[in-house]
């Protein structure tokens, strides 16, 4: 049963404007930057768009859907109305009107800070609210997904939680004890400064603060991913999830180890001490273990799915799989994104390996692979999935659904295996132009014209996904049988309430939070002589 | 389950859960904080404390400096310089400056503009304005005209004189964006990236401004020319950091000549 689905229609298609028109903004960087196109004049023009790229595909897009699924899984997984329907629209609001309130002044060149904020530079104040207003926003989506969980706990005592409500809420209290750090920077260090109250800045403190963001966003950003392929994947394809327990860990590890690691991504930052460096280093390789759980379960559950399919044979048994059904493919493809992906991030979040690599081009390669490979291919099929049980119509576009899939696949693996490439070489991100008739540089222009073919490739998928979406709401009407979320081997009617509840995860997750951020904070927080003055962008130009 | 108490000795998954969590975090910390900068041999990371506190980034003086700091062979500047600085300022600190500003009339004309090859002033930033008299006055900046006229002004008619320049209106119509124009020579609009120069602009307006720098436009070429020579061969040395020392440095004679001409023919 799902009853709001306006409201979950709503996110899924604000969240997939901004990507488009993101989209289109990451290609016209790729073309300007790369040898076929001539240097451009004014490089101000680059880190505009890469503010409106970065701002609306890290803080709207995800987010978006992320909170569009949640409601969905709501009302589906617990098969009750959701509560708070129009709390919901008031967060709706918020992000629309938060992404509009930040993009005006981006495209007006007053805030081409990027979306990583990156103090001492001070953007126009508009900016960071409407970032604050689209965080704000989210966080009545935590608090509704928190409410309704409890609400129906209470009415189902001693029953396990369904999985993907489980998944889902675990995504919600990631999302809200990680954006706290972004926040506190916006509201206590940027925004006193934005607003003309002070002049100088504490960047390295700001920094800090937005590592303890930074990281477990793309594990935010990552969850809706992850629950599609514990809970719908191995439905869509017509097998079961071999384990429901290990799920569970999954997202409980993810919970716990995902929140003390930003600091990997101030390797070269001097404001952190080495030690603290490095437990945060060993925090991020233990996301490897759910990511492991996951990829085992998975391998296994569409193995189950192979098997009952008539399968054979130690590796045959990969032929019998539906490679027909986009739901397939959407997973195959993400799996092996996810694998380079995810070996890429290891060499990241190595602390000696990464000074190799450290703001290269082997970084933007790596959490495109990641994010606009892995986790926007999952998005992707969950859009397909749910939309005949939005819309109420049959979708029907099945060779379209798997062309957009390949090209996503194609276009990201030639977009960003060359950026890994140039990256090794030592090309710098963050560089609005290079100059190829350099014989330094000249070897890396063939990489770079590569890479800008892999972003056409991915607008051509992206226009034939809004095609599929777009078509899908004039198909024929339909009666749409009820929506099924995945079912385990071994249905337990009871588990563990470790497994079922969330107080134990929460405590462990910000008391390592705790630990492993509490020193560097206190630390910089008390010292006088630490902060800059700050650096207004887009003021006057002259 | 229902009965079932999570946050209890008895319960297994509390006890392995946050047991191990201590335990990693532990090990990870005593590996991090004590093992890996033990192996430092430098006596000041001797010793457990100092090997955490060392770690944990405390900030400590290091290193027994014995030597005297070296003293600079050239007087560098010592203003610094900040986005906000002099960025407000009266109308009795303007008309004061216009008291001042009579005897620099000579070479910078009536309005601060003058075909003396000497240096626009007129709508000039009072920050650039009041840095460069500091530098003469302290002898970063040397010139036997100037450094003899500045030597006895108080920090206060320096504000001042920078606020009257400032308030005076720019010689030329300002340009919404000078880059537009199809003249405009590579090293100014780009730089020269491998060889690490930044493009003019992205100091000296058109596309950017950074603090203490000024705008160009409409500047004499034999003034900046010579500015441009003389940052190269290192006889002007006032600039924080040797931003320009670096950049002028890397110019070719060809492009020194581009961007002092550009400037000069900047006008609408």
């Amino acid at each position: 049963m799902l009853n709001s689905k306006r409201l979950v229609l709503a996110h899924f298609w604000l969240g997939f404007i901004s990507f488009g028109g993101a989209l289109l903004l990451g290609a016209w960087q790729m073309w300007v930057r790369s040898p076929l196109h001539p240097w451009l004049q004014n490089p101000e023009i680059y880190y505009r768009s890469v503010t409106a790229h970065g701002s609306a595909m890290g803080y709207v897009f995800p987010t978006l859907i992320a909170m569009g699924f949640g409601y969905a899984v709501i009302e589906l997984s617990l098969k009750k109305t959701l509560i708070g329907v129009r709390w919901a629209w008031a967060g709706f609001i918020l992000v629309a009107v938060g992404t509009v309130t930040a993009m005006v002044p981006v495209a007006m060149g007053l805030a081409s800070v990027l979306y990583t904020f990156y103090p001492p530079m001070i953007g126009n104040a508009f900016f960071y609210i409407g970032i604050v207003l689209v965080v704000v926003g989210s966080w009545i989506w935590v608090g509704l997904m928190s409410v309704n969980l409890i609400a129906w706990k209470r009415e189902n005592r001693g029953v396990p939680v369904p999985l993907a409500m489980f998944a889902s809420v675990a995504g919600a209290y990631l999302w809200g004890w990680t954006a706290v750090g972004a926040a506190i920077e916006i509201l206590f260090q940027i925004l006193p400064v934005a607003l003309g109250f002070k002049t100088t800045i504490d960047a390295g403190l700001a920094r800090v603060f937005f590592s303890w963001t930074l990281h477990a966003i793309v594990y935010f950003w990552l969850m809706p991913a992850y629950i599609a392929y514990y809970t719908i994947m191995p439905r869509a394809i017509g097998g079961r999830l071999y384990s429901d327990s290990m799920a569970r860990i999954s997202f409980i590890l993810f919970l716990v180890v995902s929140m003390p690691i930003g600091l990997h991504h101030l390797f070269a930052d001097p404001q952190v001490g080495s030690g603290f460096k490095f437990m945060h280093s060993v925090f991020t390789a233990l996301v490897a273990v759910p990511t492991m759980l996951t990829v085992f379960t998975i391998c296994a559950s569409v193995e189950i799915a192979a098997r009952l399919r008539g399968g054979r044979g130690t590796f045959g048994w990969l032929k019998a799989l539906p490679w027909q059904n986009p739901m397939m493919l959407a997973l195959a493809f993400s799996f092996v994104m996810l694998g380079f992906g995810g070996a890429g991030g290891i060499i990241n979040m190595s602390y000696q390996l990464d000074s190799s690599v450290h703001n290269t081009q082997w970084v933007t390669g790596h959490f495109h692979l990641i994010f606009a490979g892995a986790i926007v291919v999952m998005y992707f099929a969950i859009a397909y999935d749910l939309w005949p049980h939005l819309t109420g119509r049959a979708m029907t576009q099945w060779k379209l659904m798997r062309w957009q899939l390949w090209l996503w696949f194609i276009g990201m693996i030639v977009l960003t295996f060359p950026w890994h490439f140039t990256g090794i070489l030592g090309m710098p991100r963050r560089m609005a132009f290079f100059d190829y008739t350099n014989p330094e540089l000249a070897a890396q222009a063939m990489s770079v014209i590569i890479s800008t073919i892999g972003g056409l490739i991915l607008v051509v998928s992206a226009v034939m996904f809004f095609i599929v979406l777009i078509r899908a709401h004039r198909g024929a009407r339909v009666v749409v049988e009820e929506y099924r979320f995945s079912t385990a081997v071994h249905e337990s009617k009871t588990i563990p309430v470790a497994l079922n509840s969330f107080g134990l995860w929460l405590a462990l997750m910000i008391g390592l939070t705790l630990f492993n951020y509490g020193y560097p904070i206190a630390s910089l927080v008390s010292r006088s002589d630490t902060s800059v003055p700050a650096i207004p962008i887009g003021g006057p130009q002259r | 389950m229902s009965e079932e108490r999570l946050f209890s000795l008895r319960n297994r998954w509390f006890t392995v859960t946050v047991g191990g969590t201590l335990a990693l975090a532990l090990f990870a910390a005593a590996v991090g904080f004590i093992w890996l900068p033990s192996a430092q041999k430098d006596q000041p990371f001797q010793g457990i404390w100092n090997a955490i506190c060392s770690a944990a980034g405390v900030p400590q003086q290091w290193l027994r400096i014995t030597t005297a700091t070296p003293v600079p062979l050239t007087q560098t500047s010592l203003v610094a310089m900040t986005p906000q600085l002099l960025s407000a300022s009266s109308s009795a600190s303007i008309g004061r400056g216009a008291t001042l500003a009579m005897r620099c009339t000579m070479c910078h004309g009536a309005m601060g503009v003058s075909d003396a090859n000497t240096p626009n002033l007129a709508g000039q930033f009072s920050s650039v304005i009041y840095k460069q008299l500091l530098d003469f006055q302290s002898g970063a900046r040397s010139n036997a005209v100037m450094s003899p006229m500045v030597a006895n002004l108080s920090d206060q008619e320096m504000r001042d004189l920078g606020a009257y320049y400032a308030n005076l209106p720019k010689p030329i119509a300002s340009r919404a964006n000078a880059l537009a124009a199809i003249d405009v020579p590579d090293i100014v609009a780009i730089g020269s990236p491998m060889r690490n120069i930044a493009a003019c602009a992205s100091c000296h307006g058109g596309i950017d401004h950074k603090a203490g720098t000024p705008w160009l436009e409409g500047m004499p070429y034999a003034y900046t020319r010579a500015q441009l020579q003389a940052f190269a061969d290192g006889s002007r040395h006032n600039d924080i950091s040797e931003q320009m020392r670096n950049v002028a440095r890397n110019m070719t004679p060809d492009e020194i000549d581009a961007a002092a001409r550009f400037y000069a023919g900047a006008r609408p």
